[in-house]
């Protein structure tokens, strides 16, 4: 009967130390608890200096991302039992500056988002006094797989091409531009099928498809961007062979 | 400290972490990709040799005859053996990843992935036994 | 609303994949396989030339070759940058995969359509 794990956690305190270091906890082992519940046992009992993110605990805000045993995960939706004897390797998402022991830093995703533009552009918005813009289930579904990003950064963590090629817009930007793309509401498409074809866009990815495997949410951003690929293909031959009336 | 102040996104605090030219082999999920890049060696090489087998064709009889004995061989055997592997795996990995880039939809709803797999294999077994047809007849 | 070439290299490399992929196992089989070991009879020099003399069959060949080495080409420079971390050798790689897949192309189109007797 296991009584206690043992976590291996990245320190990282930039004032004190030039590169992180691990540092290990005995935490109570229960059968119902996720690497988040062991995580806040160190924060409250053994070493209230750790640093780390989490917020809703149930997989929905998707702030608790790290590297469990080398596996990006959410920290909230990542059981002990499924780690155990142990120890636990707990690191900062990987491919991401560390701020500071398990805290990583964001920015390049953000600024990447921005740039696909993830949310409905029209070229003329319909007055009030025409009502609401209508959806069937047949539109919503062509959408509804993309639009469940969490935004917890699995993915990019877990991109080999976003580790080595710093200028890659990465899966999950890909995924939400596909998102609005194949909203019946957006008419952005064309622009954003512009700002993806270029350096660090969709033909950077080489389809490891380890993006799709670890999103907790089934997105399936490896799908998204091959069908990004094949729209930019048959849009690049389309502007080959026709002339520009004809489309 | 003159001029407007410039903020870059470089802070000299953070850790950024090396990625080493061996990441490929954290992993068995990254190893088996590289596997199947690799594969794309051996789909170069069989070119390559029905590149041969045409121009011996097209040489004479005695060079067609030369080549058909040079790849009895068991050098060649062998060769050709670990091509077919990895030929093999990258029929496998691409006929089932094939339904990622089409998606298929059939009366307002998305054809799973599986049955696209499904005709994606019976289509390589029909186009294979139409190959071994044609070759044998001679 | 030209963005490069690589939307025309994607595409060599999707359909060289598609053909590999569907022909590329029996054909590799029977010729470096069974033929060899004597499992099956490979086809007398009239029939293969037979074959070959037909427009239709120099076509296949033509593309059963071009494609594919494409295929290799598109794929092999993304693992050369991947695999080795040699991306600043970008132009001798772009360089030396595509211009070997172009040559290997140019060596077939000649020997089917100028050399078959």
């Amino acid at each position: 009967m296991t009584e206690t794990v043992t976590l291996e956690v990245t320190r990282y305190r930039p004032e004190q130390e030039a590169e992180p270091t691990t540092q290990t906890y005995e935490v109570p082992f229960r059968k119902d608890w996720v690497v988040l519940d062991a995580l806040n046992y160190v924060k409250d009992r053994l070493d209230g200096t750790l640093s780390y993110r989490w917020s809703c605990r149930m997989g929905v805000c998707g702030s608790c991302g790290m590297m469990v045993n080398g596996e990006p995960k959410l920290t909230c939706a990542a059981f002990l039992t499924d780690s155990l004897p142990g120890p636990i390797r707990v690191e900062p998402l990987q491919f991401f500056p560390i701020i500071r022991d398990l805290v990583v830093d964001l920015t390049d995703f953000l600024k990447k988002l921005k740039r696909v533009k993830p949310w409905l552009v029209r070229e003329k918005e319909k007055p009030l006094a025409e009502g609401e813009y209508r959806q069937t289930p047949e539109e919503l579904d062509l959408y509804q797989q993309f639009s469940m990003c969490i935004n917890c950064m699995l993915c990019y963590a877990a991109c080999p091409v976003y580790g080595l090629e710093p200028s890659f817009i990465g899966p999950a930007a890909i995924a939400l531009a596909q998102r609005y793309n194949l909203d019946s509401r957006d008419q952005a498409a064309p622009e954003r099928m512009e700002i993806l074809a270029e350096h660090g866009g969709i033909w950077e990815c080489t389809f490891v498809g380890e993006c799709t495997k670890v999103c907790p949410k089934n997105v399936d951003p490896a799908g998204a961007i091959q069908q990004y690929k094949l729209a930019s293909a048959t849009d690049w031959f389309k502007s080959l062979l026709l002339p520009r009336g004809a489309r | 400290m003159s001029g407007p102040v410039r903020y870059t996104l470089h802070h000299p605090k953070w850790y950024r972490r090396p990625v080493s030219v061996w990441w490929w082999l954290e992993s068995w999920r990254y190893a088996k990709f590289v596997l199947r890049e690799l594969t794309s060696l051996a789909v170069a090489w069989f070119a390559l040799l029905a590149l041969w087998k045409v121009r011996a064709i097209a040489t004479g009889p005695e060079a067609y005859a030369a080549f058909l004995t040079r790849l009895q061989s068991p050098f060649w055997v062998g060769v050709n053996a670990v091509a077919l592997v990895f030929v093999l795996y990258h029929t496998v990995t691409w006929l089932n990843l094939a339904p990622k880039a089409m998606v298929v939809r059939v009366g307002g709803e998305r054809v799973p992935d599986r049955v696209i797999q499904g005709m994606n294999y019976l289509l390589w077994a029909a186009v294979s036994a139409a190959a071994l047809w044609v070759l044998e007849r001679g | 609303m030209r963005r490069g070439i690589t939307p025309l290299l994607w595409t060599l490399f999707s359909t060289g994949g598609t053909l590999a992929a569907f022909l590329f196992p029996v054909h590799l089989f029977l010729t470096g396989v069974a033929f060899p070991l004597g499992w099956l009879e490979p086809p007398s020099y009239e029939f293969a030339l037979g074959l070959l003399r037909h427009p239709l069959t120099r076509l296949y060949f033509l593309v059963l070759i071009a494609l594919p080495l494409f295929h290799w080409a598109h794929r092999f420079r993304y693992t050369l940058y991947d695999g080795l971390k040699i991306k600043h050798l970008t132009l001798l790689i772009v360089v030396f995969t595509y211009g070997a897949a172009l040559a290997g192309s140019l060596a077939a189109a000649y020997t089917l359509f100028w050399c078959v007797p």
